[in-house]
């Protein structure tokens, strides 16, 4: 039987590893649910921006978090970008992950091409300051994310419910026709939800650039994870993912401590499994 | 293309593929063939689940694993030979394609997406549990010195030939399939599953049944793919390589058609084959990507999908131009089908008066305390009702009252909460829809709910199939035929429902009804949103098929029509019958008033 301090310690970094979960899943459930896109290009931008990320901080020593003011802001331009021209065909849910998936292996091979396909690691300093809670260590790369999982959240949640343009989003996704009749300009809220998730996306690449090694090869590793946690809970929700996202986390971390790592995988799919299948019957 | 036509071409290339390699194939073309053979088989098995049904599985590379897997251990730990190794992995495969389906075809929550992510997350599972077990335990399974059976001139020839074999056969059973009843209704359940299921398709062994053999394809595939690349681990054959690489080539082929997903594998494997040179092997897959994802927005429904229309809308322009004249009478002669509807109103009431009452008429369809209740809304509420040998019977009531809650019970759509049903003295109550179809009850919908990607002709025709006559081959062909000729849409045979009016859509319900050779016929409002003209022949075509001897519960707000039509009447109210007898005398009575009109009114 593994120790209590063993146990608290992997119980602290499934929090970690779940709101890391959690706030890759909360764009991709936003789009999923609003933009009625499955958007597997989601980890495209992640990874694209996790290698940013770590360019400019090895090249030129910019703060990953500096580098967060810069990448929202083209994240977002790429994601309505994307949506600007996807948006002009008849898509439905299922040949939007076609789509997205022909485009996240086109990233993949771009990926290596500028930067091989070694894995990268970036030094940053965040990684070096201990904080410690008792007898359970975290590193402050691993606090940072907690942090940011937990403030998009809340921030998702006010837009979609405190914010007019939330409502109105909501309302295009229940039914575009009827929104637009009155008078919402849905193309235009779709445009900026789906620049809202590519946002959040790159936000989600810095926190995957912050603590884990990266490797073009590895943006489909994190695709199951995500959509448990997505699916686990409601879609277009801002809270869900990230709870769903840690539930997933902390069995895969008690998983690891008290069996053994590599049965880790088991415990999310299966999970995955039981929630679509015990899913209620909507009549 | 004729389909001998065909055959002979197909017997060519094959005798062409077969003696390449004697004719001096250079053995690098060889082993470069076989990876062209590897993914036409991957591509089509997982086509004939998932194109022909709609259920797109990612989870193929869990039956493929499943498969390489069965060889690594047959071969090396037990020595078995190839031949019942390969046929023992793909068994395995298909047993376990059976476990997944037996827990999630039963559910009507897992389509679509959901059925894509279980399948996904099916093979991440089996990747665990190989990995952390005997079956590889983690450093993988190296086939070296596995006795391969030597085909051919060469040593490359082996795999050459495996592979041909196997993709031919593949290819084969993919068309066959497309041909058959069975193939034919994998379509309909694509377009519309429970409709499929009313239709009398056992809608939950049929997905077995395509799930099982795809997974049989997909297990002997990867046996030999064990083989291939002599060592087997577990991260290189669980990715998510293979249930992408498939669904992406049938896509681009085309799902619907059986040569689609070769078409797919050869075009996607052309491009990645090109070269072995790392960079421009980048380039490529990057191309790849974005040849799919344009190919995707540009053409849904694949190449030769994206043909097909093509072709047809070219054989439409000619057709359209050459029926134009004939489209105008059928509008234009209103005034003289509307005085049509008072000849069958004469004929209905000496129909009343000699229809046979009590207990010497034939009960055809017998109801007993029939409840549904949907969490605390009853909507049906011990409905006691009989319907009797050619008689057509007008089920009226209010909206919400009931009625299509009838419908849908009595035709398997929903189980009833209490009561039960018999259909020519079988008790029915609590059967799936596709029995009760199979025992003799058919049903329009209010709103036409055709398969869109079926001809009309094979609307009917899958009716005739699976309906209570349980027809084969030709004779479905001609119920089918005799059944778009009662209904007028002879003509209309090789259109999609789409191409339909509204009216003519409506008679294809009729005739699907129909092919079925049904003893009980449910029509579900089929004149509403009809105009005058249309009525009065719809009128007069329910006539027709009642005189043929089949019982017709008939619902519908045209009061005209029903008390035209009706030899008896039911009125429901707030799920129970308020009212029962001959069309006057019961749309005199108080309380069936007082519901249509609601509580204040008084008869004056």
């Amino acid at each position: 039987m593994p120790s209590a301090t063993l146990i608290l310690q992997s119980l602290a970094s499934g929090v970690f590893i779940g709101s890391l979960y959690g706030l890759i899943g909360l764009g991709l459930g936003l789009g999923w649910g609003l933009l009625r896109v499955i958007n597997l290009m989601h980890f495209g931008w992640a990874f694209l921006a996790a290698y940013i990320t770590y360019e400019l901080r090895s090249r030129s020593g910019v703060d990953p978090l500096l580098a967060l003011v810069f990448l929202v802001p083209m994240f977002g331009l790429l994601g309505m970008g994307l949506q600007a021209i996807t948006s002009r065909f008849a898509i439905t849910p299922f040949s939007s992950l076609l789509t997205t998936f022909g485009l996240t292996a086109a990233v993949e091979a771009l990926l290596q091409l500028i930067w091989s396909a070694d894995f990268r690691r970036m030094s940053s300093v965040y990684e070096e300051h201990k904080i410690r809670l008792g007898t359970v260590v975290l590193n402050q790369a691993e606090l940072i994310t907690i942090a940011l999982s937990f403030s998009l959240a809340a921030a998702v949640w006010w837009m979609l419910n405190r914010t007019d343009a939330g409502k109105a989003m909501r309302a295009a996704a229940e039914d575009a026709q009827i929104a637009t009749a009155f008078g919402i300009d849905a193309r235009r809220l779709s445009l900026r939800l789906a620049g809202v998730c590519s946002a959040l996306a790159a936000c989600a690449g810095v926190c995957i650039a912050l603590t884990f090694t990266l490797a073009p090869s590895q943006i489909f590793s994190w695709v199951g994870v995500a959509f448990a946690a997505v699916m686990m809970g409601r879609l277009a929700s801002a809270w869900s993912p990230l709870f769903a996202g840690i539930v997933i986390g902390l069995s895969e971390a008690l998983t690891m401590a008290l069996i053994a790592p590599t049965w880790a995988p088991l415990v999310a799919f299966t999970l995955l499994i039981v929630i679509l299948i015990l899913r209620p019957v909507r009549d | 293309m004729t389909s001998s036509k065909g055959l002979a071409t197909a017997a060519i290339v094959l005798l062409g593929l077969a003696v390449a390699p004697y004719a001096g194939l250079p053995v690098h073309f060889q082993s470069l063939a076989y990876l062209f053979y590897f993914w036409i088989t991957l591509a089509t098995s997982w086509n004939i689940l998932s194109g022909y049904s709609g259920y797109f599985s990612f989870g193929h590379g869990a039956f493929f694993g499943a498969g390489m897997y069965a060889m690594a251990n047959l071969a090396t730990k037990l020595n078995w030979p190839f031949l019942p190794s390969a046929l023992v992995a793909g068994v395995l495969a298909a047993f376990l394609a059976l476990a997944v389906g037996a827990v999630v075809f039963r559910l009507k929550t897992i389509r679509g997406e959901s059925f894509a992510l279980i399948t996904l997350a099916t093979t991440f599972v089996l990747a665990t549990i190989i990995v952390n077990t005997p079956i590889d335990g983690g450093p993988g399974v190296y086939l070296m010195g596995v006795d391969i059976p030597k085909l051919g001139p060469v040593a490359a020839s082996t795999f050459y030939f495996l592979g041909l074999i196997v993709a031919a056969a593949t290819v084969f059973v993919a068309w066959w399939l497309l041909r058959s009843s069975f193939g034919l209704a994998l379509l309909a359940i694509h377009d519309d599953e429970d409709v499929a299921e009313v239709h009398g398709v056992s809608t939950f062994w049929l997905k077995m049944a395509a799930f099982a053999l795809s997974s049989f394809i997909a297990g002997v595939m990867g046996s030999i793919q064990a083989l291939y690349v002599s060592y087997v681990t577990v991260s290189e054959t669980f990715n998510i390589t293979v249930p992408l690489t498939v669904v992406l080539m049938s896509i681009l082929g085309g799902s619907r058609h059986w040569a689609g997903p070769m078409l797919g594998a050869i075009l996607i494997t052309l491009l990645t084959s090109l070269s072995t040179d790392s960079e421009v092997a980048l380039v490529a897959k990057a191309l790849t990507g974005i040849v799919l994802t344009t190919a995707v927005l540009l053409m849904p429904s694949g190449i030769l999908g994206a043909w097909l229309a093509r072709r047809r809308r070219r054989q439409m322009a000619g057709h359209c131009a050459a029926k134009e004249p004939r489209e105008v009478p059928a509008h234009t002669n209103e005034q003289v089908e509307a005085s049509d509807l008072a000849v069958p109103r004469e004929q209905a009431t000496t129909a009343s008066t000699r229809l046979p009452s009590g207990s010497e008429a034939e009960v055809v369809l017998r109801a007993q305390g029939l409840s549904k209740h949907f969490s605390g809304i009853k909507a049906l509420q011990g409905v006691d009702l009989r319907l009797y040998r050619g008689e057509i019977l007008g089920l009226l009531g209010p909206n919400g009252s009931g009625k299509s809650t009838f419908i849908n019970v009595v035709s398997g759509h929903y189980r009833p909460t209490a009561g039960s049903f018999t259909v020519m003295g079988q008790e029915c109550a609590g059967l799936a829809a596709h029995e009760i179809r199979r025992r003799g009850v058919s049903r329009t919908y209010q709103i036409p709910r055709p398969f869109s990607g079926l001809t009309v002709l094979q609307n009917v025709n899958l009716a005739a199939l699976y309906g209570a006559g349980r027809l084969r081959g030709a004779d479905a062909q001609r119920q089918a035929r005799e059944c778009l000729d009662f209904t007028d849409l002879a003509d209309r045979a090789d259109f999609f429902p789409d191409e339909l009016n509204l009216h003519q859509r409506k008679f294809l319900e009729l005739a699907r009804a129909l092919a079925a050779r049904p003893s009980v016929i449910l029509l579900d409002e089929v004149l509403s949103g009809l105009t005058p003209g249309e009525i009065a022949s719809a009128v007069q075509t329910i006539k027709r098929i009642r005189d043929q001897g089949t019982s017709i519960v008939f619902v519908e707000h045209v009061m005209n029509a029903v008390m035209a039509l009706s030899d008896r009447l039911v009125v429901l109210d707030q799920g129970q019958v308020i009212a029962e007898g001959a069309p006057r005398e019961v749309m005199a009575r108080e309380p069936v008033i007082r519901a249509y009109l609601g509580e204040d009114s008084r008869v004056s």
